[in-house]
This record gives structure tokens, sequence and C-alpha cells, in this order.
């Protein structure tokens, strides 16, 4: 059945009839609120008005209510072996899959729904993803089943896998990954957010993620969207930076028919460091953008972002990065680039690099670049044996891997690589 | 070395190409045996490396008449990639640079690609490890390049090195060498020269494309070939080269 757009808002609406009490029941009541008085962005919206929504409006996504009972082989491919490991299926905690044994002294890895008790849940929980101007932060929050709880008080041995999977449902499945992490001052961690399908199956997974640095914490956060391509997927992310505290974010975009990724980080203190880069890679009539914000709160913090888009088909690719150097903050040191890659005539790439400086005495650097496959590396490579496909996949993986290099994980680097050069192979030599 | 018995690998007959409409290559014959190694000598615009590049398939040239064929196979029914698999390889005139992508890497899927093709077990990382440490001596290459992108960064001199080294792994039957001396100092020219001679053998052979006979002490030639104006206007031994290094291009052309 194909729904209309409101029609698809007030199935989402539906939801589930999730039971919480105390403090929570407040914001979960309230965020509902928001949502319906928010609903979808219209096209006019200036932030959404690039993305085209219309292919999530067909589907009425329903919750789930009976879980798929997977076992350790269906997800064997996307584990990271080693890590401490935290799974979720459509949505809900799945304590046979995880993993916490290498959770060590100081880090505590749970269900978010189990730790609701904790001062620290209570503190920050919805503080810092605004409810208040997004629809989709709202119904994440009034609707989300479960999620993780990372709470780092020392230094975490190994990373901290959250591996989210999509079972294929009868019906097209609406999920609410939800994630807290709360870095205590001089703790140091890896986070990797996983965002996974099995069986091309048609799922809405609306996630909210908050991070907190503390003084001088450290952590570097890894995302990595490879669901079907035929999910849907918007995810917001908002980060803190307190005084001298050291954040790096790698966020991947493979997956989905539609994604989006929101990431605000605020450096609310002074000497925080923040890195970004990013990357999209798609085909098909795939669509992925990626909106971040960093907001320079605090006199001599820095940034660096990268971000990369590759569009293939005729797949559309948006970045839009905004920079804002607030009043007082002096001794500012930001750079950002947009460098993309187009693989067809008909793909799009939209890139729209800001800046906004209230300030003197910062430096502030930005550019943007949008190339296509070297002709002469191509031309090289076939006459070195290599069909027109595997040389594009090489050249596209070698453009890629600045960034999936970043990862501090190698097995997850290496799968990853394996992915790039191994897609759209099968048959050729 | 000559052995008119041994076998045509390359045979070129009545050759007519043009690039963005315009002729270059206005009818090329030119027979290569098993064991051969050919000088293509010309001046500038003469249509030598034009010659080379269509032979590897080069997607900016036109094949506008004649044949060619290698080992019996008709060369211009093949893609680039299927010729290079057949066994022809083109050392680049200018080796192209492409960041992200490291040398050894390169190197391995292009040697697994062609054993795939001659229906031979593909190597593991570690096995061609052992292979290309061993390939690497032939061009006196620190095996430092081996982990770095391919030809980034890289001089003139290591970058025509690094072709040698992929023709030694590769091990074609036939190899064009594109002006693979231009910019060589003498000690660069030496090694590439050694490597290219390390690799002859009675089975394969070279075409040397170059403008100055100073390669030809080093790797001497069983034929000189002078191409001008898109032919072949004189063919001799390798005391040819030796007689155009005394007297120029220009008395060929008054000769023709």
């Amino acid at each position: 059945m194909t729904m209309s757009k409101e029609q698809c808002f007030e199935q989402l609406l539906l939801g589930k009839a999730i039971k919480s009490t105390g403090w929570i029941e407040s914001i979960r009541v309230d965020a509902l609120a928001r949502a319906q008085a928010l609903n979808f962005p219209s096209e006019r919206h200036d932030d959404w008005r690039l993305t085209d929504l219309s292919p999530l409006f067909q589907h009425g996504f329903h919750q789930v209510d009976s879980y798929a009972q997977l076992t350790l082989a269906d997800i064997e491919k996307l584990l990271i072996p080693g890590s401490i490991r935290l799974v979720f299926v459509d949505g809900s905690y799945a304590p046979l899959l995880s993993d916490l044994k290498q959770t060590g002294a100081g880090v505590t890895v749970a269900s978010l729904v189990d730790r609701l008790g904790d001062a620290q849940v209570e503190a920050h929980f919805a503080k810092h993803v605004s409810s208040s101007e997004d629809a989709f932060a709202a119904l994440n929050t009034r609707f989300f089943e479960d999620g993780a709880f990372v709470h780092v008080a020392n230094e975490a041995a190994t990373p901290i896998h959250i591996l989210h999977v999509a079972t294929k449902r009868e019906t097209p499945s609406a999920i609410y990954p939800r994630c807290l992490v709360v870095m205590e001052p001089n703790s140091r961690a890896i986070v990797v957010e996983d965002y996974a399908g099995l069986n091309d199956g048609i799922n809405f997974s609306n996630a909210v993620t908050e991070v907190v640095l503390k003084e001088h914490a450290q952590l570097q956060h890894v995302r990595v969207q490879r669901e079907e391509k035929s999910a849907f997927h918007i995810g917001h992310c908002s980060v803190e930076a307190a005084k001298g505290s050291v954040y790096t974010s790698t966020a991947l975009a493979f997956g989905a028919r539609v994604s989006r990724y929101n990431l605000h980080v605020t450096e609310q203190g002074e000497d925080a460091e923040v890195s970004l880069n990013g990357l999209a890679l798609i085909a098909g009539r795939q669509i992925a953008d990626t909106h971040t914000r960093i907001d320079h709160a605090a006199p001599r913090c820095k940034s660096h972002q990268l971000h990369k888009c590759i569009a293939d088909g005729s797949a559309h690719a948006i970045f839009s990065g905004k920079i804002m150097v607030h009043i007082g903050a002096a001794g500012t040191d930001s750079v950002q680039s947009s460098r993309n890659l187009l693989l067809s005539g008909k793909a799009r790439i939209d890139t729209q690099p800001q800046l906004e400086i209230f300030n003197d005495d910062v430096s502030c650097k930005h550019g943007a670049t949008v190339g296509q496959i070297d002709a002469d590396a191509l031309f090289f490579l076939k006459s070195r044996g290599f069909s027109e496909q595997r040389a594009r996949n090489l050249l596209t993986h070698a453009f890629a891997a600045e960034i999936i290099d970043k990862i501090p994980v190698p097995s997850l680097v290496e799968a990853l690589s394996r992915t790039i050069l191994d897609e759209r192979m099968k048959g050729s030599v | 070395m000559i052995n008119k018995g041994s076998k045509v690998l390359l045979e070129v007959k009545n050759l007519k190409a043009e690039v963005a409409g315009v002729e270059i290559l206005k009818g090329v014959n030119l027979t290569v045996r098993a064991g051969e190694v050919h000088a293509i000598m010309g001046i500038n615009g003469s249509g030598k490396s034009t010659f080379s590049k269509v032979l590897a398939g080069h997607p900016d040239y036109t094949v506008t008449g004649g044949s060619a064929t290698f080992e019996g196979k008709e060369l211009f029914n093949l893609e680039p990639e299927e010729r290079a698999r057949a066994g022809l390889f083109l050392a680049f005139q200018y080796p192209v640079e492409i960041p992200g992508v490291s040398n050894s890497a390169l190197l391995r899927l292009a040697y697994n690609t062609l054993q795939t093709e001659r229906g031979l077990e593909e190597l593991d990382p570690l096995e061609f490890d052992d292979l290309v440490q061993e390939k690497i001596k032939v061009v006196e290459m620190d095996p430092s390049f081996l982990g770095r992108s391919v030809n980034e960064g890289f001089s003139g001199g290591e970058k025509k090195r690094n072709e040698i080294l992929q023709m030694a792994v590769l091990e074609p039957k036939l190899a064009i060498l594109d002006e693979t001396d231009s910019g060589l100092d003498i000690d660069a020219l030496r090694i590439v020269a050694n490597g290219v001679n390390t690799l002859l053998s009675p089975d394969n052979a070279v075409v040397m494309v170059t403008h100055y006979q100073r390669l030809l002490n080093y790797i001497v030639p069983d034929y000189v070939h002078v191409m001008d104006g898109g032919r072949i206007v004189r063919t001799g031994g390798k005391e040819l080269a030796l007689e155009l290094e005394a007297r120029g291009y220009d008395w060929l052309r008054a000769a023709a």
C-alpha cells in the first residue's frame, strides 16, 4: 500500500505504547507533543530542501512487537573480533548476542533501559539532542525501546561495538536506536556505532546519539551506516566537548535508499579539539545526506573536518557543513574540506561548506572540489590487466581510503575496504 | 637474438590510426618474433609513441586501417585489459600517480588477475611478498617503495624503474617500452637497462621506442626501425642507430 506523507507520519505517531515511569515519562510525553507539532519537514525547509524524503513517505512503518531470534552466525560478518559488543535487533536489546566480558573497571556498557536509575543517565538523557526542533529526534525520544549506555571513567581497553541489526519483517518496521555516551574527565575510549540490515528488509531506523566529553576526555567515535539498500536511515548525534577534550568522528554512509546524518558538535570548553571525517559512498538511486555543525564556543579550540562524497549511478549525495565561531572564541583554528567524486554522468553531489565568524583573531579555512575518475589512471590499470569495473573499484577505494583508514579498528578497516573493492564485481575479474 | 624459425608474436600490417580526427599513423608494418629486440626511433611527432599507445589500446586513438595480430589473435578486437592478459605490456612514457593504491597491492592484484587468466593459483599477500622481494632486485629498488602509493612522490627515474618492476612481475611476452629512457640520469638508465636485459628470454620480445641512441648502448637491438611521418621508412641492424646518432634524422629524410 502506498501512503501519503500525512499517512506515513500518522502511522509513526501510533508507534507502540511504551510503558515507562519516573523522570523519563514526562520527557516521552513532551516529545510526542513536539513531534505532533513539528511534523515532517516541508520541501521548503532550508535544511531539508535538497533531501528528497518522498521514498520514505511511501511506507507505513510499524514498531516491532515480536522479535526475530537471531544467532551469532546470522551476524558473523558484522562482528569486530575482541570488542565489547552490545547488539540490538530491530531496536530491542539482544543480551545473548552481546559480549560484555572485556568491560574493565571504570567502564559501563549496558542497556539504557536497565540503567534509567543511573544519575548520569538522568543528568544527560535528552539534554543534548534537541527534540524541540526536529520531529525525527522527537519521535525517537517518544518511541525508543532501548539503547546503549556507555559510561567511561577510565581507559576502555578494547573498542565498544554498538551493533544495530534490522531484520526483514512482513510489514516495514520503525526502529528507534538510542545511545548515550558519557566520558568522565581524562577517560579514553573507542566507540563504534554500527547500523546494518539483513535480507533486503524495509526498515526505517531513526537514531539519536548523545555524547558528553568532560574535561580532557578523548573519544574516537566511529559510525558505520551499512543498512540494506531498501532501508531508510535518519540519525542525529549531538556532542558536547569540555575543556581540553578530544573528539574524533569517522562517519561512513554506504547503505539505505535514503539516509541522513545530522552531527552537531559544540566545543564548550577551551582548548578542545574536534576532528570530523566523513564519507558517503552510494550508487543506484541512493540518497545520502550529511549535515554537520561545529560550534566554537570557547577560546583556542580546534576543528578539522574532511568530508568525501562518492556517487555512482543516479545517486545523490549531499554535504552541508556549518562552522560557527562565537563571540569570545578567540584563537579558533578551523579547517574544513569537502572533496567529492562523481562516478557517473547521472549522479549528483551538492556540497555547502558554510562559515560564520563572530570574532577576530581566528584562522578558518575551507574548500570544496568535485572530480571524476582519472582517465589516465583508468587506462593504466586496464593496461595491467584490470577489468573496467575492477579498475574503477580500485580507484574509488583509493579515494575512500583516506577516510576509512582513519578508523582505529584494523579489522573493520579491512572488512569495509574489501566490501568496496568487491562491490558490483561478481562475475567480473 | 634473431632466430627466423621462432614464433611470430606481433604482426602489424599497413596500420593507420588517428587521434582527434588527425591521421598520425599512415601505414606501419612490423613483425616481431620471440627472442627479438626491436628499437623504433624517430623525431618528435613521427608517430612512434602513437604506435605504442595504439598497440596497448589507448582510448584516445582510433584505428582507421590495417591490422595487427598478437600470437595470431586480432589485437584490435581485444580490450586493453585483454591485451594485457594475453601478454602485451606497455611501459608508460609518463607513469601515472595513484594516491591511495599501494604499489604492493597493485602488483599483487595485477599478478593474480594474470594467474587466473592462465588457470593458475592466486598468491596470498605473504606468498606474493616472497615473489616481489626477488623481483625488486631486478630494478635495484628499495623495499620501502612497495608500501608507498603507486608512483606518488617518486622521482622520474623511480617511476621508470617502477614500470620495469611491473614488467618483471607480470612477465609479458611482448613489452613495449615507450621512451623509458627519457628523463633518466646515467645511473638510472643503467639500472633500467640491466633490468630489461635480465628479463629477456628466447620466448619473449621487447620493442623500445626511443628518441636517442643512448639506451641502445645498454639494450642492444636486433633491429632498428626509423619512423617518419607515420611510417617506418628504414630498417637496419644496430649500426643504423649509430649512423643516426652521427648524421641525424635529416639525412634519412633527404634519402627517402
